[in-house]
């Protein structure tokens, strides 16, 4: 017996969307009634043809997927990654039978158990009792397994005194807790995972983490998509890498993270954003610049560099601050500066116009890839203006070989002195 | 280990078999249906009772007393009424569930897999509750009317299944129309309505002319609820077997109609919902 649980060959998804084309500028009512007279006589030859009604009167084809390959074998964790619109959702959703691909095919050995959200077929009237059963039963629990293991789910979610509550008077918090508690409870061979992570407080996010950790140990194969690349470093040995629709990169979860971090922005060192007409303030650009100014990509890890954000204000406005991240490649945030930590530099008003920021960084930062997360909110209330999540990346070199033996563990890059004291 | 295989246009082999491992699904969805249906409603359950009782005594005042139509027989004219009215409710809320249903469960539909059959054969048992409360009343009139049912009463359940099954084919139609045309919601109240004056509710089928008999039989309804009169009302109200093959030859066209659009339509739902 082969122990490649899932293989997947030339999977392809294809969507029709419309397109309303282009018209002129004026036109007569008269063109405005052929038009739906021609819409509604198109309708309803599909009606009749029984294809797809589709707004619009151009058709476009999207491919979702394209020539997907990959094989996962048995007991293997594997992360999925890839920015927004790459396919992942669709992926998961062809793997777990609720969609079927255009083309190609895919060989399942096992029993799949998908969640794609928390919480599925919840209903608000009933209790959460009830709804333990009814959602462990459309995840693919039987009764008697949930008979057996509701004790740990209750436990799980901490929700014993509100078992007979109907979940509509629980918290959000609870709610999410139960419905993650359910899942996490499920034993199919195959476990497929959609983003169901990124919910709950910290607290309880730490709890389902470990509980998903568990769930890896314990030799079953599981496919993961999140965001959240430490979350996906830590649970997943290899990863697959998808970009529009296309598998982009396989192998080992630390190269195709890092690999797709670096990818972050095109891996350009000056990014402009596009102007979005209703903010009231916002990023326009951001640049790193090495020690004597230059714009970089690469930055020696033994030299001061740079980041220079230009920020434009569209009316007068006061009370705000500005947030930047650094994260590593493997998705942990190094740092978070906030503009209110050191005062006196920036001024509390600001007029309409564009600023210019330095941030200037010392040589602490361990080799590797780093990306740029920033953002802008006012203080009462907390409130976000503008948010750019992975707006750039650039890399810190290992330009000090001979002092340090490359690579290094750890996030700091310090020349810490070994002082011998003199008795 | 079962191994599947995912690739367009497959139909799977053992669809039959995997309706069958889902069976608690289809108990569990039934079962969250009627619960939720009675949560926060004051009389509950009595819903169910009221609505066919009151209709019932508007039809045996129509029909009977301003209509002045016949009876079947001796048969009491609201037993008449009533005897109809149970299969028909039956028919009607079964329909009208079914082809609700998957639009009702659209988060379900886009989220999760499992035989998309069971949805809307899991809400004809909400259906099929409410007419057993129903059927109580029908003994209390009996009971009222001291009027005490034939033999046939014993080939009841055969028309109780006959008439969900009358009612399932054109619901599977409907609700798989109704997830890529939202305009067939529209028709579902239009079909219930209307079908109810067409169908022998209020009247006996017997005041059709002969001659137009076997054309209003058509109908799958009407080989329904032909039966169960006969079943209850005893020799009262004699059957038409020609009529009841016809009816029953289209319930079960309309059935097998049903399931295979169905089943064309199904792989798609997650897309179009």
């Amino acid at each position: 017996m082969s122990d490649i649980v899932i293989d997947a060959e030339n999977i392809g998804k294809k969507y029709t969307i419309g397109h309303l084309s282009e018209r002129f500028p004026y036109m007569a009512l008269r063109d405005v009634w052929m038009q739906n007279a021609r819409t509604v006589w198109n309708k309803t030859k599909d009606l009749v043809k029984g294809n797809p009604i589709i707004q619009g009167d151009t058709l476009e084809e999207v491919w979702a997927l394209r020539d997907v390959h990959f094989k996962i074998r048995h007991g293997e964790a594997v992360g999925i990654i890839g920015r927004n619109g790459a396919g992942k959702s669709t992926l998961l959703k062809i793997l777990s039978r609720i969609t079927e691909p255009s083309t190609g095919r895919v060989i399942i050995d096992g029993r799949v158990a998908s969640l794609l959200e928390v919480g599925t077929g919840f209903h608000p009237e009933l209790s959460g009792r009830e709804n333990i059963y009814l959602n462990g039963t459309i995840l693919g629990m039987t009764r008697k397994e949930i008979k057996r293991k509701f004790d740990a789910i209750v436990d799980f979610a901490e929700i014993e005194q509100y078992l007979d509550t109907p979940v509509k008077r629980y918290s959000s918090g609870m709610y999410v807790r139960l419905a993650f508690a359910v899942a996490a409870h499920l034993e199919p061979e195959i476990l497929v995972v959609d983003e169901v992570l990124a919910v709950g407080d910290a607290a309880f996010q730490k709890k389902c983490l470990g509980k998903m950790g568990d769930v890896t140990k314990e030799g079953r194969t599981v496919l993961f998509v999140s965001h959240n690349m430490a979350a996906i470093n830590r649970l997943c040995r290899s990863a697959i890498w998808l970009q529009k629709g296309q598998v982009q990169g396989t192998g080992s979860t630390a190269e195709i993270v890092g690999d797709y971090l670096a990818d972050g922005a095109n891996c350009s060192a000056q990014i402009f954003f596009k102007k979005s007409p209703n903010a009231v303030m916002q990023y326009r650009s951001v640049r790193v610049a090495d020690s004597k100014g230059v714009t970089s990509q690469y930055i020696p890890d033994d030299q001061e560099f740079s980041i220079e954000l230009e920020i434009e204000a569209s009316r007068n406005i006061s009370d705000i601050y500005f947030g930047m991240i650094l994260q590593n490649q493997e998705g942990i945030n190094v740092l978070f500066a906030d503009s209110r930590d050191v005062a006196g530099h920036l001024p509390d008003r600001f007029q309409t116009g564009i600023y210019k920021i330095d941030l200037h960084l010392p040589p602490v930062f361990a080799p590797g890839t780093y990306s740029i997360s920033l953002g802008i909110a006012t203080v009462h209330p907390v409130m976000q203006l503008d948010n750019v999540e992975s707006a750039c990346s650039f890399e810190i070199l290992n330009n000090s070989n001979e002092k340090r033996t490359a690579p290094r563990p750890g996030f700091l890059n310090l020349h810490i002195p070994w002082k011998l004291d003199a008795h | 280990m079962n191994t599947i295989i995912i690739e367009a246009g497959r139909t799977e082999k053992n669809y039959w078999a995997d309706l069958w491992r889902y069976r608690e699904l289809f108990l569990i969805l039934a079962w969250r249906d009627l619960s939720v249906r009675y949560k926060q409603t004051i009389i509950g359950i009595l819903w169910a009772i009221l609505r066919p009782f009151l209709t019932m005594i508007v039809f045996t005042f129509v029909f009977n007393r301003i209509a002045k139509l016949p009876s079947d027989g001796n048969a009491p004219y609201a037993l008449l009424v009533f005897a109809a009215m149970l299969p028909w409710s039956l028919f009607a809320n079964s329909l009208t569930e079914a082809s609700n249903s998957l639009i009702d469960n659209t988060n379900l539909i886009s989220k999760v897999y499992f035989p998309r059959l069971i949805m809307p054969t899991a809400t004809v048992i909400t259906a099929f509750v409410d007419f057993l409360i129903s059927f109580i009343i029908l003994i209390g009139m009996m009971i009222y009317y001291q009027f005490a049912p034939g033999w046939q009463i014993v080939f009841l359940p055969f028309f109780i299944i006959l008439a969900l099954l009358a009612s399932l084919g054109p619901g599977l139609w409907i609700t798989a129309l109704n997830v890529k045309y939202r305009d067939f919601r529209y028709v579902i109240p239009f079909v219930v309505q209307f079908g109810l004056y067409i169908s022998p509710v209020g009247f006996s089928s017997r005041i059709i002319p002969e001659e137009w008999r076997l054309l209003y039989s058509l109908n799958p309804m009407v080989g329904v609820i032909d039966g169960f009169r006969w079943c209850v009302l005893g020799g009262e109200s004699p059957f038409n077997l020609s009529g009841f093959m016809l009816s029953l030859a289209v319930t079960v066209f309309l059935l097998w109609r049903g399931i295979s659009r169905f089943r064309k339509m199904e792989k798609t739902f997650a897309d179009l919902i």
